[in-house]
């Protein structure tokens, strides 16, 4: 295939490529506990208020520095945060609330610096504006070996406090009863739920960076019961859309890296939520009209019971039209009925004897008797 | 009654507010060894931040408490705790047998993982709740009920002599219900200290020996028999009437 042609023979690809694969597999793997915290719109405020910090960063220096305006980054998505957190404390506004206004607010701020910054006669300032949408291409071996190093320490960290990450998201208050401080390991993992954002805003660009960090989390719960298969599923979807999305970046002109990312997160959600076993749409679909079958088949068979006891005999059989009217909806779905018998016939349930009248066979009756809703007082032990 | 000059927790002058007015005013509370505790009072009486300031869990704006006559961070490996059910997220992606082992977390060091040891203490627990059979349930797959049994088999793994409750009665079936009071009743058999957080004035007289009214302040505490009376009732019920008349 094209692309992978182009992996073997570019080198420069073949770093990038690598980087935004790391990239993923770390925001995969802080990202799980980003969403099991419900803390995936901070991510996005974070990101989004980032923007003024590269831009201030870039009027200060007047020349490029990615570590610099990571630096600029953070100070920026830390402020909005304590201005988010010192809204809700000290007003009646609720986090959501407070969380749109400040992120739209630094966003802004920031777009509009990044205007002035363009009007300014410095060669410098090319390439500023791909921190919006992300540039893979734009990444230096430098900045590659940067997220290797954070990431690394990122993921260390989560192995290391495993135990009080996963006790602190699940149970925060008995956690801090057993003497670990929920309110430490929230801090640190909310730093590191910031940090991994913003070791990503140069290849996916501040507006689409929390996808990245949500994303994965979201589908690899489809999969999964278990937190750290989760993590581990989160971190592979991750790097896959990395790697996958920053190939169809380069393979295409002018492409910005991270909505390529981004649509293939998605399309691996998307697979997720509906095909997923037990979680996924199609299968409690299917689940749920298995058991609708299951329960007419029950009701069906318990109506021909019914009408047999009444003659004193079991197996008495019965006309379809004598059984229909009782319990499914007044001869409307006579085929329905139908097909439901024989359904239960294929069960060896019951049979069908002369002139399309249905009786319990053996089997029918045994099961009707063992049967969770049937009633104490039944026919057979009774007469 | 006669119960031992030993006090395992004292709360002294204990206040909380969360913002004007004080949940709690000016508590002094002494719980003997060996006691099997409810603390009732009315809704917003502030029964729970009871416990959870007794807990370290909410900063009171003055007051103190002692286990044994010592700090809470001194003591904490005495102290089990089960918290409100509902005040987590079922929908974790955990087992049954996950949840109890976080019991134990407070018991295993930094780093390190639960041992075997740890799991067949964790097994035995889930084995006095009779849950062994869900070990590896997956949590949001329990009724409320086998959720109930869930915390309380997290907390005996802690393996503490003082256990503080948050209504552990709250919507679960009559099963589970008489589940958890032979529990109790045993942990209070092997000379611990519970103390629970109950609703239902019918059923304090045959679960507990010792209760606490409160209603924002102290209305009483001691035997049940002494103590659990009509005209206290009246006196710890009463001021919600006050609220609704304003």
């Amino acid at each position: 295939m094209n692309l992978f042609e182009l992996l073997a023979n570019d080198y420069t690809l073949r770093v990038v490529s690598l980087g935004s694969a790391l990239l993923g597999l770390v925001s995969g793997i802080v990202g799980s506990f980003a969403v099991l915290k419900k803390q995936g719109l901070l991510g996005d405020a974070v990101s989004h208020a980032a923007l003024p910090g590269i831009g201030i960063m870039f009027l200060l220096l007047q020349t490029k520095s990615v570590e610099m305006f990571m630096l600029g980054a953070l100070v920026s998505g830390l402020l909005a945060t304590a201005i988010i957190n010192a809204i809700v404390k000290y007003s009646r506004i609720k986090i959501d609330s407070a969380m749109a206004l400040i992120l739209s607010v630094f966003f802004g701020f920031g777009l509009v610096l990044l205007t002035y910054i363009q009007r300014i006669p410095n060669a410098n300032q090319a390439g500023l504006d791909k921190f919006i949408f992300g540039q893979a291409s734009t990444l230096l071996r430098r900045d590659i070996d940067l997220i290797f190093v954070v990431g690394s320490v990122l993921i260390a960290l989560i192995i290391m406090f495993w135990k009080e990450f996963k006790i602190v998201t699940f149970d925060p208050d008995f956690a801090q009863s057993i003497g670990i401080s929920s309110r430490k390991i929230s801090y640190l993992l909310s730093s590191m739920i910031v940090i991994s954002i913003i070791i990503g805003l140069q290849m996916v660009g501040v507006i689409l960076m929390s996808a990245l960090l949500v994303a994965p989390g979201v589908a690899a719960r489809q999969w999964t019961n278990k937190l750290s298969t989760m993590a581990v599923l989160a971190g592979g979807f991750g790097s896959l859309s990395g790697l996958l999305g920053t190939l169809i970046s380069s393979s295409m002109k002018k492409m910005p890296t991270g909505p390529s990312i981004v649509l293939v997160i998605s399309f691996i959600v998307l697979i997720s939520i509906i095909f997923s076993p037990n979680r996924g749409i199609l299968w409690r679909y299917i689940r749920q009209f298995k058991n609708q079958l299951d329960i007419n088949e029950d009701q069906v068979l318990f109506d021909l019971y019914d009408l047999a006891r009444n003659h004193n005999n079991p197996f008495k059989s019965h006309s379809v039209a004598a059984i229909k009217p009782m319990k499914t909806h007044g001869g409307k779905k006579l085929k329905h009925l139908r097909s439901v018998l024989d359904r239960l016939r294929e069960r060896g349930l019951v049979d069908r004897g002369q002139f399309d009248e249905w009786f319990i066979t053996e089997n029918g009756l045994n099961y009707i008797l063992k049967h969770p809703m049937q009633k104490e007082d039944d026919y057979v032990s009774s007469s | 009654m006669s119960i031992e000059n030993r006090f395992v927790v004292e709360v002294e002058d204990m206040t909380v507010a969360y913002h004007v007015k004080p949940v709690l005013w000016d508590i002094d509370l002494k719980v003997p060894q060996g006691v099997l505790m409810a603390i009732v009072g009315p809704n917003g009486a502030g029964k729970s931040t009871l416990l959870k300031a007794m807990l370290n869990l909410i900063k009171p704006i003055s007051g103190n408490v002692l286990f044994n006559g010592k700090s809470y961070e001194n003591q904490r490996k005495h102290i089990g705790y089960v918290p409100q059910r509902g005040s987590v997220d079922w929908d974790f992606p955990t087992t049954v047998l996950d949840v109890v082992l976080m019991g134990r977390y407070g018991h295993i060091g930094w780093i390190k993982r639960s041992s075997l040891y740890d799991k067949a203490y964790a097994m035995n627990a889930l084995e006095k709740v009779e849950m062994q059979e869900f070990s590896n349930r997956q949590i949001s797959q329990l009724s409320g009920g086998q959720q109930q049994r869930v915390f309380l088999a997290r907390a005996l793994v802690q393996d503490a002599d003082i256990y503080f409750m948050d209504e552990p009665f709250q919507g679960v079936d009559a099963k589970t219900e008489k589940a958890v009071i032979e529990i109790l009743k045993e942990l209070r058999k092997q000379g611990k200290t519970v103390i629970v957080v109950h609703h239902d004035l019918q059923t304090v007289k045959d679960y507990f020996d010792w209760v606490t009214l409160i209603n924002t302040q102290l209305i009483a505490s001691g035997p049940v028999d002494e103590v659990f009376t009509d005209k206290n009732l009246r006196k710890t019920y009463r001021s919600t009437g006050k609220i609704l008349k304003v």
